[in-house]
């Protein structure tokens, strides 16, 4: 049977609506041309400027260390979270399981918001710790997400027969469980990541002074036009590594 | 393995999550509901006491227009959305399998790629100096002084932009569940592809329409960057207003008040589509 070319031709309209911003973008990190409007020739000139602008390397740094310490964190209480909610079935499990959705679909700028009012209500000061706590909050979900998803997959009655060739309830989790479950852990790793690195609506919330996390930075040098050329630059950059990112947590979701 | 242990241990598994959620998710939630009747000080935080003054202010028509457009410009970007990301879903599960992995990296990529980029790569363009309104004058399709940026249009095309993966994804998970042997089942009784695609992958892939059309909608409906960067000054969304009144005027109890509402707002319809969904379960089963 004929089958339509409509959705074909949706799809690549699509996409190239997603793309093309973004190849703009790009190509405009080398234009030497201020606002881009027109091509005035190659220049490596933005990137020389955003290698100088300290400011923005000291952000990367406090974005980096958010990043890394929240996805440690949620990569433990989320795979968890994940065994619990595969392993139980009980009222319990259904009232976590709403615990764990409920922020999926809570707008960023509420997340923010209840988060500020907890932390002004108990006098606690915003700072990196605020941060880390509200990145932990809102990437546990996801990555409980990914690693259930991995664990329906998973032959849970391996762990019965480690048990009944011998092994410990420790070396059975230790030995078959855990190596199962690695990719996915370090897929909802990366997600984690990727998320906590995105964030400007929660941090602008919760951040205090000092905690000029990389998108704060970015937010703040768009209010200028001065430094339009430079966040091209810093956004190829971005662009690249996430790229990568997705590049590589595909390939572990993927790897059975 | 006995009850007692077996119950213990789903206690010690479930605990870390569910202690970090009470207290950094739902305690926090009713806060800022508890936080809307209570005075504002004059530093930022909230003062002793109880009032209801908050509540009062907030019964001013000037917040209507605001939360029309909110509304309505949320109902708009989850429609195109919604629109455009089936035929997407569509064309990706019938897709072979490399086409498809291809595929999804495509709509995963501007989905990681930081927001805040996103929204400045449509800045860029549309600028008065950016290569599409360059482009365009030069077409001679808008005139020569025309404006991109700093309509509500801008605010609604940017939504649709930063959404659209979110529609896609859902629609794709629910799509590649569906089995498309159907189609080929109803057309060859008789049924156009239209007709085909309108009565059989559409409701077969309802559960990814759902899902899709309630991430849209939702995250729309808090937005308050996005009006910010692209919108004019009549673009506020309720976002925008909460926003404000959390950093500019330092009001933490009416902008408490606000998120609130928009909070109410959000899980009411939320629980009505989980309640439906668990009773469409029990239907199926």
């Amino acid at each position: 049977m004929k089958r339509s070319w409509l959705p074909g031709f949706i799809t690549l309209g699509v996409i190239l609506f997603l793309f093309a911003p973004l190849v703009v973008l790009v190509v405009n990190s080398f234009n030497a041309s201020r606002f881009g409007g027109e091509w005035e020739g190659f220049t490596w000139m933005w990137y020389e400027k955003l290698w100088a602008a300290g400011e923005i390397w000291e952000s990367l740094w406090i974005t980096l260390k958010i990043a890394i310490s929240a996805s440690l964190a949620t990569m433990v209480l989320g795979t968890l979270a994940a065994y619990a909610l595969h392993r139980f079935r009980s009222g319990l499990q259904n009232v976590h399981h709403m615990l764990i959705t409920l922020p999926l679909v809570m707008p960023d700028i509420l997340m923010g918001m209840s988060l500020l009012a907890l932390f002004v209500l108990t006098g606690v000061e915003t700072g990196l710790l605020t941060i880390w706590i509200a990145h932990v909050t809102f990437c546990l979900s996801f990555v409980t997400m990914v690693v259930l998803g991995r664990l329906q997959d998973f032959d849970l009655t391996l762990l019965d027969a480690a048990r009944d060739l011998g092994a410990t309830q420790a070396q059975a989790v230790k030995k078959v469980l855990l190596p199962l479950l690695l990719p996915g852990v370090l897929a909802g790793g990366l997600l984690a990541f990727t998320l906590s690195i995105d964030d400007y609506v929660i941090t602008f919330f919760v951040s205090g002074p000092g905690t000029t996390t990389l998108p704060l930075r970015v937010a703040s040098m768009m209010k200028t036009s001065r430094s339009l050329p430079v966040i091209n630059a810093l956004s190829t950059l971005l662009i690249a590594s996430t790229f990568l990112v997705a590049v590589c947590s595909h390939r572990l979701q993927r790897r059975a | 393995m006995s009850t007692a242990s077996r119950t213990s241990r789903q206690w010690l598994l479930t605990l870390p999550s569910l202690t970090w959620l009470a207290v950094f998710f739902v305690i926090p939630a009713i806060l800022v509901i508890l936080t809307a009747f209570r005075p504002a000080d004059l530093q930022g935080g909230v003062g002793p006491g109880w009032t209801l003054d908050t509540l009062h202010e907030l019964n001013d028509p000037a917040y209507l227009p605001i939360l029309w457009r909110t509304f309505s410009l949320s109902a708009a970007t989850t429609l195109i959305c919604l629109v455009l990301g089936l035929p997407v879903a569509f064309q990706m599960a019938r897709a072979g399998q490399r086409l498809r992995q291809v595929l999804l990296l495509l709509v995963i990529i501007p989905f990681l790629s930081n927001f805040l980029i996103r929204i400045f790569a449509w800045k860029s363009l549309l600028h008065p100096e950016g290569p599409l309104t360059k482009l365009l004058i030069s077409l001679q399709l808008i005139p020569e002084n025309a404006v991109l940026l700093h309509h509500s249009g801008t605010v609604l095309l940017v939504l649709v932009y930063t959404q659209l993966p979110f529609a896609i994804l859902p629609l794709y998970a629910a799509a590649e569940k569906f089995d498309l042997g159907l189609l080929d089942a109803a057309r060859d009784l008789g049924a156009g592809p239209w007709r085909a695609f309108a009565k059989v992958f559409v409701p077969g892939v309802r559960r990814g329409l759902i899902s899709a059309a309630v991430m849209v909608f939702v995250c729309c409906l808090g937005q308050y960057v996005i009006p910010q960067m692209v919108g004019g000054a009549s673009d506020e969304m309720l976002g925008s207003k909460i926003a404000q009144r959390v950093f500019s005027d330092r009001n933490l109890p009416h902008a408490s008040a606000l998120a609130g509402g928009l909070m109410l707002a959000v899980l009411v319809p939320m629980l009505i589509v989980a309640l439906w969904q668990q009773f469409g379960r029990k239907e199926e089963s």
